[in-house]
């Protein structure tokens, strides 16, 4: 790893005078995903502003209709959360799956959308859910937010303070983990939802967190898992690689969604 | 070059430090605690497990200025008085090592697990052994000891 200027910040204002006066600088939450990366020197930033410490990003609520959610909350945290469980058990479930328990102690919520991999659990949550993405700028949908690979609707020095994920009829998530990384080879988020209809979230499978439409109305006429059972997804533009290949993805996604279906009951 | 000062084991201890020293670093080479096992380096083997302010994380993906305040314990943390922990001897009693490069890591994560769930069945040891490797027991005296000790920490 390459040498940097560590910079502590107390407040979100502060992260974004420390981030603005660096010449390349990269925000530190939990450091799961940016530590390793930096590692491999794949990033290595001039400047790191570490905003683990700042309160404004931590804390669990359920309100109006939404649980909303820290950015800075770890998934061990998610994964324990009675009120987390109690409004949307699915996304308990998703937390507690990612990673090992030490990478959970430490991952946060905000780290994992902000880097936006491929393969992470979480986009499929925000995605499912159709989440609100709060930041230091303002708020995105979960829609407009997941741009592409590792590339979010966030700005330079923008920074995740809360997700406020509306609560669901019913909601589930299946995930067919590599066996080695535990990311997600293909994970599908599905939900009820109380004003948009069902939504199916697939990650893992492409190059970023999307949605399958035919899924969805298929789902909306019958939320069972017997409705998707003659879906198929093409294996376009899926990926590829030595675990699995798109064609099989491609299968695992109609797998994952009947399984995530059944979890939601 | 930055200070960083945290409570390990008890005690309170600083050290100079560069932005990309990383706890595992510090705690080896500044503090010669080198107890704590650097395996993978890259958040995958758990050799590396410690406690910070309370719960199991891995010191090679954690950066020692993160921990600035902090409260750590490492494997040499746990014997008191000249006595095992009763996790480490149940990995004794168990034979729960061969080589016992991964046990540092299994150890703390173990007593981690213990802290976190109190009562103990295999398939939640065995779940929550997903972040810590080890080539050589094929881990059922590992489990094994892990009950073992959950029982004596009770």
């Amino acid at each position: 790893m390459y040498d940097f200027t560590y910079h502590k910040a107390g407040s979100l204002e502060q992260a974004g005078k420390l981030f603005k006066n660096a010449r390349d600088g990269a925000f530190l939450a939990g450091g799961q995903t940016l530590i390793a990366t930096m590692k491999l020197r794949l990033a290595s930033p001039s400047d790191v502003v570490d905003i683990g410490g700042i309160g404004d990003l931590q804390g669990i609520s359920v309100a109006g209709g939404a649980v909303s959610i820290g950015a800075g909350v770890t998934h061990a945290e998610v994964a324990a959360s009675k009120d987390v469980r109690g409004a949307i058990a699915a996304l308990a479930d998703l937390a507690g799956e990612i990673g090992d328990p030490h990478v959970r102690h430490r991952g946060t919520l905000g780290g994992s959308i902000a880097n936006n991999d491929p393969a992470a659990d979480y986009p499929a949550a925000c995605l499912g859910l159709g989440a609100t993405i709060e930041t230091s700028a303002g708020s995105h949908g979960a829609d407009d937010f997941f741009v592409d690979l590792f590339e979010t609707a966030l700005d330079e020095g923008e920074i995740i303070t809360r997700v406020k994920f509306p609560v669901p009829k019913r909601a589930g998530y299946a995930k067919f983990p590599n066996p080695a990384s535990r990311f997600a080879l293909v994970g599908v988020f599905v939900a009820e939802t109380t004003g948009d209809g069902a939504r199916v979230a697939v990650t893992g499978a492409g190059p970023g967190v999307f949605r399958v439409r035919e899924m969805e109305a298929a789902l909306d006429k019958d939320f069972s898992p017997a409705a998707l059972s003659g879906i198929s997804v093409s294996a376009d533009n899926l990926n590829s690689d030595l675990h699995a290949d798109a064609d099989y993805r491609a299968h695992l996604i109609g797998v994952m969604a009947q399984r995530a279906v059944a979890a939601a009951g | 070059m930055p200070t960083v000062s945290m409570t390990v084991n008890g005690k309170s201890v600083s050290g100079n430090v560069e932005g990309r020293t990383l706890l595992v670093e510090f705690l080896r080479r500044n503090l010669r605690l080198t107890g704590t096992h650097v395996g993978c380096d890259t958040s995958q083997c758990g050799a590396c497990v410690v406690h910070l302010d309370g719960k199991a994380v891995k010191a090679c993906t954690t950066l020692a200025l993160q921990c600035e305040g902090g409260d750590v314990v490492t494997i040499e943390g746990l014997a008191a008085n000249g006595e095992l922990h009763p996790m480490q001897q149940a990995f004794r009693d168990n034979h729960a090592l061969q080589c016992g490069f991964c046990t540092p890591g299994m150890v703390m994560a173990a007593v981690d697990l213990v802290n976190r769930n109190g009562k103990l069945d295999e398939a939640t040891i065995r779940a929550e052994l997903e972040g810590n490797l080890c080539r050589c027991t094929g881990y059922h005296n590992i489990v094994k000891a892990i009950a073992a000790g959950a029982k004596a920490m009770s």
